[in-house]
């Protein structure tokens, strides 16, 4: 399961429908071990495409480094869909290569609000149920 | 010295868990023979037969290498070298 904090969440839906109709990308960090997402951190989609997103690799570099600097962990990596449902595309489990992240999809196809994570091992996808908190305890 | 390699969460298994290990070589083809032998199956990981993995970015220090010579590098003592897995995907 996914617990997170109620303001990542609308930054992320937020940064979502901004970069609509390209898709939107990032992560929010927390501290390794804790699976507690706290640092919010939005990215450039290298490719400005509706149908797929990369992290710019020097972005991601610095990103990583501060990461690491800080004892953090992609907590959270989190991408849009703009024309289709929340739900990881092959090439979206393809590339997914962080066993500990929660991967975090949002749809703006429709008004109704999509907000769903998934943990993608070894090729495989599973959904987890995600608990918004206005507060962590 | 080594050159210090930085290794992500998803190939540490291969690393017996150690987030960075030492390699040597002239080169950047020449570092990853080098750690084949040190740590076996890592190669496959990083490399296939039209050279570096596309979900995969390798940094020396702190320039992506497919904007330097890709495998033809040059590396030297006392540079380090990160692996990243590319973060990408998509609808399609």
């Amino acid at each position: 399961m996914l617990t997170i904090s109620r303001e990542l969440v609308d930054a992320i839906v937020a940064h979502a429908r901004e970069d609509h109709p390209d898709e939107a990308c990032g992560v929010v960090a927390g501290p390794e071990g804790s699976d507690r997402p706290e640092r919010f951190v939005r990215m450039e989609n290298a490719e400005r495409s509706p149908t797929f997103y990369r992290f710019d690799s020097h972005e991601q570099f610095r990103v990583w480094r501060d990461m690491d600097d800080r004892d953090e962990v992609p907590v959270v990596i989190y991408h849009s869909h703009t024309a289709t449902e929340a739900y990881p595309s092959r090439t979206d489990v393809s590339y997914a290569s962080e066993p500990d992240a929660h991967y975090v999809l949002v749809s703006t196809a429709s008004e109704e609000q999509q907000f769903r994570s998934y943990r993608i091992l070894d090729g495989v996808v599973t959904e987890e149920d995600v608990k918004i908190v206005e507060a962590y305890g | 010295m080594a050159i210090e390699v930085r290794i992500p969460t998803i190939l540490r298994s291969y690393t017996g868990g150690a987030k960075a290990v030492d390699a040597t070589g002239a080169t950047l083809a020449d570092l990853i023979g080098d750690l084949e032998e040190r740590h076996p199956g890592l190669r496959e990981r990083l490399v296939d037969d039209a050279g570096l993995r596309r979900f995969v970015n390798v940094y020396l220090n702190d320039e992506d290498v497919r904007f330097l010579g890709g495998l033809g590098t040059p590396v030297a003592d006392g540079d380090t070298v990160t692996v990243l897995p590319a973060v990408a995907g998509g609808a399609r």
